[in-house]
């Protein structure tokens, strides 16, 4: 390993490169993110937001450059990716609950499973995060008999009960209906206050400048520009981040 | 025009009784107009002359002596009269475990629960049952009630688990109690299961070969979709073979070859046992086939959510896809597994007494020359009745499950 990660970097990427064939997604994109930071990363369609943060956790698999999770590098070694991402939360654009379980069901099952957590203890936690995400009442519901916004909570939680150190979140809210975005910010919002470290690729303006500690900006597989929300929307340096911003807000 | 637009009115229009009831009914559907009316006069005449040579065969040309007269035979082929009681003695073990198992994951004593003690009581009303035979089926209906009723009474923690062991145990229970223990004058002989045949047969084939098939087609769907090149390979292999070639062709090459696959002195001498295992081969194929139907409904999203929760590949298995692959595709299995019982009809070929193999001998028999038609429409009836009982029995499972809505 080349880079070598100070103690209060939690994630670090350096010049990370990705092929889906002969397309590149991803050209030597570097970021490092500090523990406890809250990043949002966002770009025009197609940029590589997704792929960047779903090689984090090995989704996608990059094939130059080094990805370094809490001091564990990200290689081809199983067990290394099992470890990273037992310590990676990650919340999906389509929720991807699992509609057999029940939303319990759906939170205690990698606790039990991968934490080796005694059911009564998992279930004790889930009730909890269910109170936190504000739907302790849909516990014993199934996925499709909730509205968009409860299942993206519900999904919140099922990562949290991991007790993970990052949250991953691609487009969290890009599926929901209008008046469910804000319930789901909110708690994002809340997770962020405690201390979490997030990655966030989201459209939500108003999230990345009220919660994000840095904001990226990607565009044709490239990170262009990274700097703290008051530097992106008062002097924004690249011509092709001002013709973003100028569209999106 | 203006006589159209009226039968319209004029039938939203008529008082809501008129409209639902069976004059109003058959009017409408059956008798619309001249073409509707004319179909339905011809359907009935035709129903009319098929129900009454159908019902003057049934009831006056008939000569059902023949199916008491060889009852024992097409309920259990060869097995010995004088071990019938251990027949018996599965069938009560099979209401108990009923009972008990309904109690476990159902809890309650529904209108299906109802049905399933009367079972016995309905068949006490065939007529030429002997009393002893009466007494027994009484018994079963008992054993069934209490299983049902002692196992309120316990304490049971994990239901599920509890319903899923006994099942097994009444399993191991049944195949001793069939098969007997020890010497030949000891109190239970062993009866070796080629003289098993009827009914009987019929039934432990299509039991067995669908509960030994379905882990192996399972596994099978699977390996087709593993990443590592030689399970893949495999088990592409093994299914298009098996699906390539014929059961009944299956069945002779298990008769004759078999032997040649195994080692040495291995102990497979037993026909029956023999086109089991060709069953199970050829079945498993086919359940491989549409488990994957069912893997491949699947999104992406699912593998990506289990596998971001850290879960391993065996676990994510287990837990997020199989419980959805299977469940999406119950409908087609139970059809598949159907069409399996129906098939065992084929081991008669390769010299088995199964119940189309009894029906064979039985009219092989000069006493009853000229009673094929009562015969192989009892044949048909049985099969039927078993045919039935699983999709009925589906549907009521998806029902439960949810299929479709969740
Ligand atoms: N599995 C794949 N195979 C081939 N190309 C892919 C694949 N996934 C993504 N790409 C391509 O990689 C590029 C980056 O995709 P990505 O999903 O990361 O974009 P994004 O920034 O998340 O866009 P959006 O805002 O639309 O979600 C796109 O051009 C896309 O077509
Ligand atoms: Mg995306």
């Amino acid at each position: 390993m080349s880079e070598e990660a100070t103690a209060d970097e939690i994630i670090v990427c350096q010049d990370v490169c990705k092929w889906f064939g002969d397309f590149q997604a991803l050209k030597n994109c570097s970021l490092r993110v500090q523990a406890q930071e809250v990043v949002v990363i966002i770009g025009p369609s197609g940029s590589g937001k997704s792929t960047f943060i779903r090689c984090i956790n090995r989704l996608e698999e990059h094939q130059a450059g080094d990805i370094i999770v809490d001091g564990i590098p990200l290689t081809r070694d199983v067990r290394n990716i099992e470890q990273i991402r037992s310590e990676t939360g990650m919340v999906f654009q389509q929720f991807n609950l699992f509609p057999h379980l029940t939303v319990l069901e759906n939170i205690t099952l990698a606790p039990i499973q991968v934490r080796k957590m005694r059911k009564d203890e998992a279930q004790d936690t889930a009730m909890s995060l269910l109170n936190r995400v504000g739907i302790p009442e849909q516990a014993d519901k199934y996925p499709g008999q909730l509205s968009g916004g409860q299942q993206q909570r519900v999904a919140i939680a099922r990562s949290l009960a991991m007790s993970p150190k990052i949250m991953l979140f691609d487009e969290p809210t890009s599926a929901l209906d209008p008046e469910m975005i804000k319930e789901v910010l909110d708690v994002m919002q809340e997770l962020a206050e405690t201390g979490m470290t997030m990655l966030v690729v989201t459209h939500e303006m108003g999230f990345a400048r009220e919660v994000a500690d840095r904001i990226v900006f990607m565009d044709g597989g490239e990170i262009m520009e990274v700097g703290t929300p008051e530097h992106f929307f008062t002097n924004a340096q690249h011509d092709r981040t001002k013709l973003f911003l100028s569209q999106i807000l | 025009m203006t006589s159209a637009a009226d039968a319209n009115s004029d039938r939203s229009v008529l008082p809501i009784t008129e409209r639902y009831t069976l004059i109003g009914w058959v009017r409408r559907n059956l008798f619309s107009d001249t073409l509707n009316s004319l179909l339905t006069l011809a359907a009935l005449a035709f129903l009319f002359i098929v129900a009454s040579n159908l019902l003057r065969w049934a009831f006056v040309t008939a000569e059902w002596g023949v199916i008491p007269a060889n009852f024992n035979l097409i309920m259990r082929g060869q097995y010995p009269a004088t071990e019938a009681w251990r027949l018996w003695l599965v069938i009560y073990l099979l209401g108990a475990v009923v009972g008990s198992s309904w109690r476990l994951l159902s809890g309650k004593f529904s209108g299906a629960a109802r049905l399933l003690i009367a079972i016995p009581f309905v068949l006490m009303l065939i007529p030429f049952f002997s009393m002893a035979t009466r007494l027994n089926l009484v018994i079963t209906a008992a054993a069934s009630a209490a299983g049902f009723f002692i196992t309120g009474y316990l304490p049971i923690q994990r239901r599920g688990r509890t319903a899923a062991y006994l099942l097994l145990a009444y399993l191991v229970v049944m195949l001793i109690l069939l098969q007997g223990v020890g010497a030949e004058e000891g109190p239970m002989p062993p009866v070796a299961p080629i003289l098993w045949g009827g009914l009987l047969l019929s039934l432990l084939l299509a039991f067995f070969g669908i509960t030994l098939s379905f882990p192996l087609g399972v596994a099978l769907a699977l390996g087709r979709q593993s990443k590592l090149p030689a399970i893949r390979v495999m088990s592409v292999i093994y299914i298009e073979f098996i699906r390539g070639v014929p059961l009944i062709s299956l069945l002779f090459m298990g008769q004759v070859m078999l032997q040649l696959f195994l080692p040495d002195g291995f102990p497979l001498v037993d026909r029956v046992l023999r086109a089991l295992v060709a069953i199970t081969l050829f079945s498993a194929a086919y359940t491989a086939e549409n488990v994957r139907g069912g893997l491949q409904s699947i999104s992406r999203g699912q593998y990506e959510a289990a596998n971001a929760l850290g879960l391993s590949t065996y676990q994510s298995t287990i837990h997020i896809i199989l419980p959805q692959a299977l469940r999406a595709v119950i409908p087609v299995l139970v059809g598949q597994f159907i069409s399996l019982f129906k098939d065992t009809t084929l081991v008669a070929l390769v010299g088995i007494f199964d119940l189309l193999g009894i029906a064979r001998t039985i009219l092989a028999n000069p006493d009853w020359l000229g009673t094929q038609q009562e015969v192989y429409a009892i044949i048909a009836v049985l099969f039927w009745i078993f045919s039935y009982s699983m999709s009925y029995a589906s549907r009521r499972l998806e029902q439960r499950l949810g299929v479709g809505q969740r």
